[in-house]
């Protein structure tokens, strides 16, 4: 079975069929290691992808005023126990474009492998990216993952960004994003991680509104159990007039596990606000009572509780 | 003679030296509506709490027969298993969960619409909303009432139902406890809403941890609301 078949097979695990692959109408790019498997577009979509020994270097431009109907997929991962893969890649949403990306990392048998992704983005004026990107590990915690991105949102553009890494092990993750809003623009981030054993998350989000009426949210959704550890640090800046922020982290924490939240807001202007909250700890008593009111036992209501925050 | 539904007996609870239920006796029949009147801290919600099993609230003597069985050593979902259920003063919220999941929890098969338009909820507009902070106060008591009815309880415990409606609606709030007992249930209604005490069956008031009267509601909300509470 080839590498691309072995991937195609892994997609379901974040939610995807692996039909959307042999849709004409729908673009995407399939990357196996530093190999370009597959890769399809649309009109209005150029993608500009270069294999090299030791990484994939490639843009993904959606042209000025276009409006791509269907999400363009991307999907890498490795589907051996070992090796590397490093993706560096620029996004450009040309003015008044509008895309919808979904991101699909597949590492399935992962026991030794690492997966890089540096990526700038740039979203033109009154532009708008929707981004969305799963994670599957496999059950052995060997992955190391170290997305790392620059986000650039021009004047009323708008970007929602949604990571999620909810089944399998997560092994040592490590996101580093910047995004950075021009006037009357909007950023959206959240992330959504379900950590096990001995997993390891570090998390850094940082949204810097440069511009008046800019607004951002930053929301982190953590569950962890067993001995895993989550480091996650928010971080708002406020630079201009009208400019609103907002930080919100929660963490569950089970077992062994342990968890931080560094929510860091900083106003540079008197008539911006950036607020937060932040909250760690095990699940909420009321809520555990109220569903063992209706019959639940501990566990199930623990479930309920876990699979609601992660959505 | 039939047996009562709910029997306490020399029902004590206790935090340190403090005794919050002192020897309290209380028997509730087979599809009875029986208030429960009392100030702030003479023991409601606590005896609420003791009743339900949530944690922290064991009692240190006395006992509770539910429908003939010692309630004491089961578990807060065995007691709902048994058909012994708890609306909270102020409801939990859950994120992520709609209201058709919520009002469906361990029974996927239900059909929530008719508890929802029951509570006067309509239910396009509210069976994808979100148990969340995103609903009212108000809209709130109705879902958590909307469960109640979905469970089929044998005996519920509402804490102050009303809490947060407005005046309008609280006859939608009688109606729907009515419905409870005609549904075969009984209903142990904590209350402050003299208007929302006298649709029940029977009445008592609570004081400093002991019933000190029971009767029928007219009288139990006047002996409220004229006598100062000593025991």
């Amino acid at each position: 079975m080839s590498d691309l078949d072995d991937l195609r097979r892994t997609l379901p695990m974040v939610g995807t069929e692996p039909s959307i692959l042999d849709d004409t109408s729908i673009a995407h790019v399939v990357a196996h290691g530093h190999r370009i498997l597959s890769r399809r577009t649309v009109p209005g979509l150029r993608v500009e992808m270069e294999e090299t020994p030791d990484t994939i270097v490639g843009k993904l431009i959606v042209e000025a005023g276009v409006q791509i109907a269907q999400p363009i997929h991307m999907c890498f991962g490795l589907t051996h126990p070992t090796g590397v893969q490093q993706i560096t890649i620029d996004v450009q949403i040309c003015e008044g474009a509008q895309a919808r990306v979904l991101s699909h990392c597949l590492f399935p048998l992962a026991q030794a492998a690492e997966h890089r992704m540096q990526a700038v983005v740039e979203i033109g004026p009154g532009a708008s990216l929707i981004y969305t990107e799963g994670h599957y590990h496999g059950p052995h915690g060997g992955m190391q993952v170290l997305p790392h991105a620059t986000v650039k949102i021009g004047k009323g553009a708008r970007y929602f960004s949604d990571f999620s890494l909810l089944s399998g092990s997560v092994g040592n993750l490590d996101i580093d994003y910047l995004v950075e809003v021009e006037k009357d623009g909007i950023a959206e981030l959240t992330a959504k991680i379900f950590a096990h054993k001995t997993d390891r998350i570090a998390l850094k989000e940082t949204v810097v509104l440069r511009g008046e009426r800019s607004r951002g949210l930053i929301k982190t959704r953590v569950v962890l159990d067993g001995e895993a550890r989550a480091e996650i640090t928010g971080i708002t800046e406020a630079h201009a007039k009208g400019a609103r922020g907002h930080v919100d982290c929660m963490e569950i924490v089970q077992g062994q596990a342990h968890a931080s939240a560094i929510p860091i807001v900083r106003v540079f202007h008197p008539e911006a606000k950036v607020t937060h909250e932040a909250a760690i700890g095990s699940v909420d008593k009321k809520e555990l009572e109220t569903l063992m009111a209706r019959g639940l036992t501990p566990e199930q209501a623990v479930e309920v509780i876990v699979s609601g925050i992660l959505r | 003679m039939i047996l009562p539904l709910l029997d306490i007996c020399n029902l004590t609870f206790a935090v340190g030296n403090q005794k919050i239920l002192d020897r309290l006796d209380l028997t509730i029949q087979p599809r009875e509506i029986h208030a429960l009147l009392g100030a702030n801290g003479s023991g409601k919600t606590t005896l609420a709490y003791v009743l339900m099993g949530c944690e922290g609230y064991v009692p240190s003597g006395g006992h509770i027969l539910f429908n003939g069985t010692d309630l004491l050593p089961l578990k807060m979902y065995e007691r709902a298993r048994f058909g012994l259920t708890l609306a909270w003063q102020e409801p939990a919220r859950f994120e992520g969960i709609t209201v058709r999941e919520y009002l469906s929890l361990g029974k996927p098969d239900y059909d929530p619409e008719p508890a929802l338009r029951q509570v006067g909820l309509d239910p396009e507009r509210y069976l994808n909303r979100r148990v969340d902070k995103t609903l009212s106060g108000g809209e709130r008591h109705r879902v958590e009432l909307a469960s109640v009815l979905s469970m089929k309880p044998t005996l519920v415990i509402l804490d102050e139902p009303a809490a947060g409606i407005d005046m309008l609606s609280i006859t939608h709030i009688i109606d729907i406890i009515r419905a409870l007992k005609a549904a075969g249930g009984s209903v142990l209604l904590i209350t402050h809403q003299e208007e929302v005490a006298l649709i029940a069956d029977r009445a008592s008031q609570l004081c400093t941890g002991r019933i000190i009267f029971s009767g029928n509601p007219r009288e139990a909300v006047d002996h409220y609301r004229g006598r100062t509470c000593v025991r």
